[in-house]
């Protein structure tokens, strides 16, 4: 589903990916854990397409054309990579026609739309907008950006953070219901409490590098 | 998918962002507004004089004007990061640059409809030659300077002044078209020569710097 080989990300003399190699198959959460600066937020962003490896390959669903698959990954970012003067309607409108104009008719479309935002927990007749929402608004909000094109395969950048409690267990749901539709999820996060039971598999990143991958939950891991 | 949709899609997008915040319109209008009044106060040239000289006046105001609303153009799709939403789906990045080149042809064009009364009156200025022509300097000109003016813009996205970077990529690169835009203005105005020559410089310009900017605009998108 998702293989990376070798993969080094150099900024200047920095490297933040020094060398990593792996594969991740479909249908399941993969957590990616790390210290600020591990390089799991520089690994999402190349696996996502948004940023050129200096060395090394990534194929995902067997292309080593990241363009060419570019309509089955949904990213989000921290930042929410939504537009602060629309409403959430016309945020998702405006992003689902970049993935194609579908024979759907245009209620059709609008429905969709609205079905997606109702299942991240928002109204989609709200129509003030996004720039007033709260920070755990547009996080959900810009979850449901990142599942407009209905894609096989999720990247998930802090995708909890500022998220109120039952904000969060809400979309650990949604995301254990993406797993179960067979989609393949890769969530960074520094929150990784929330997806124990839920996470098929635990990457840990370490200055660049992948150190370990282990099924147990988080609290096992630190015992 | 048609580059005609993600056009339309993100032409519409841009003029409602622009209809709610006005954050372009209003700066070009009030930066236009005072360098017509500044050069009525430091000039006070007879109605032969401003016919020699307004077309240099019009078109520097409406490029100083104009960097405005450029450089406003691309600072959206850096708020939020929303550009990275744009690079990781299928769109075709021409379509985004068209886009955005039509909705400051637009701007632009609505900041010069709402000016040209106000040099006719501040310059007392009456066309000697064929009026008509000016549509066309106007319209072409306009071009010559949003197409470049939106490419250089979205490569000075990442560099950290950009508002200083834009006016330093796009000026020299926009000399020929100012040539060309005061040159012609001047020759309708008077009326001694023909302006003919100019708009087809123009014209030439305008198709070069479109194509050459539609080729290369996707290597800018993507770059890091």
């Amino acid at each position: 589903m998702v293989s990376v080989t070798g993969l080094i990300k150099q900024f200047g003399r920095f490297a933040a990916l020094r060398g990593v190699t792996a594969d991740f198959d479909a249908g399941r959460i993969y957590t990616i854990l790390g210290d600020n600066g591990a390089g799991k937020t520089t690994l999402l962003r190349t696996l996502a397409g948004l940023s050129v490896p200096t060395r090394g390959s990534v194929k995902i669903l067997g292309s080593g054309e990241l363009r060419s698959v570019c309509h089955e990954i949904g990213y989000m970012a921290h930042p929410s990579l939504l537009y602060d003067e629309l409403s959430a309607m016309e945020n998702l409108r405006y992003f689902a026609q970049l993935y194609g104009e579908s024979a759907e008719p245009v209620h059709e479309k609008i429905r969709g739309c609205a079905a997606l935002i109702r299942l991240v927990g928002l109204d989609p007749e709200l129509t003030r907008p996004v720039g007033q929402y709260s920070q755990g608004m547009r996080q959900r909000l810009s979850l449901a950006r990142a599942l407009i094109n209905n894609p096989k395969i999720l990247f998930l950048d802090e995708p909890f953070s500022n998220v109120d409690i039952r904000s969060a267990q809400t979309m650990v749901g949604l995301l254990k219901n993406l797993r179960e539709q067979g989609r393949t999820l890769f969530v960074v996060t520094h929150q990784a409490a929330l997806l124990n039971g839920v996470v098929d598999e635990f990457v840990n990143m370490e200055a660049g590098l992948i150190v370990s991958r282990s099924p147990q939950t988080v609290g096992a891991q630190q015992q | 998918m048609s580059i005609v949709s993600i056009t339309r899609a993100t032409l519409v997008k841009d003029l409602r962002l622009e209809w709610r915040s006005k954050d372009a319109i209003n700066s070009m209008l009030f930066f236009s507004l005072l360098v017509v009044v500044i050069f009525s106060f430091a000039f006070d040239p007879t109605a032969e004089e401003s016919r020699r000289i307004a077309g240099g006046l019009i078109w520097v105001a409406f490029l100083f004007a104009a960097v405005v609303a450029l450089n406003q153009t691309w600072a959206r799709e850096l708020r939020n990061q929303v550009m990275d939403a744009y690079r990781v789906s299928p769109a075709p990045a021409n379509g985004l640059f068209l886009a955005k080149a039509l909705g400051n042809f637009i701007f632009v064009s609505v900041l010069e409809a709402l000016m040209t009364p106000l040099f006719v009156i501040f310059y007392t200025l009456r066309p000697l030659g064929p009026a008509y022509q000016l549509v066309i300097v106007a319209g072409l000109g306009t071009w010559a300077l949003v197409v470049n003016g939106t490419f250089f813009a979205a490569m000075s996205l990442r560099t950290r002044a950009r508002e200083i970077m834009l006016p330093l990529l796009l000026f020299p690169i926009l000399i020929p078209a100012l040539l060309g835009m005061v040159e012609a203005t001047t020759a309708i105005l008077t009326g001694e020569y023909s302006a003919k020559f100019w708009i087809a410089l123009l014209v030439a310009y305008d198709v070069v710097f479109t194509i050459g900017s539609l080729m290369l605009f996707e290597l800018v998108l993507h770059a890091e």
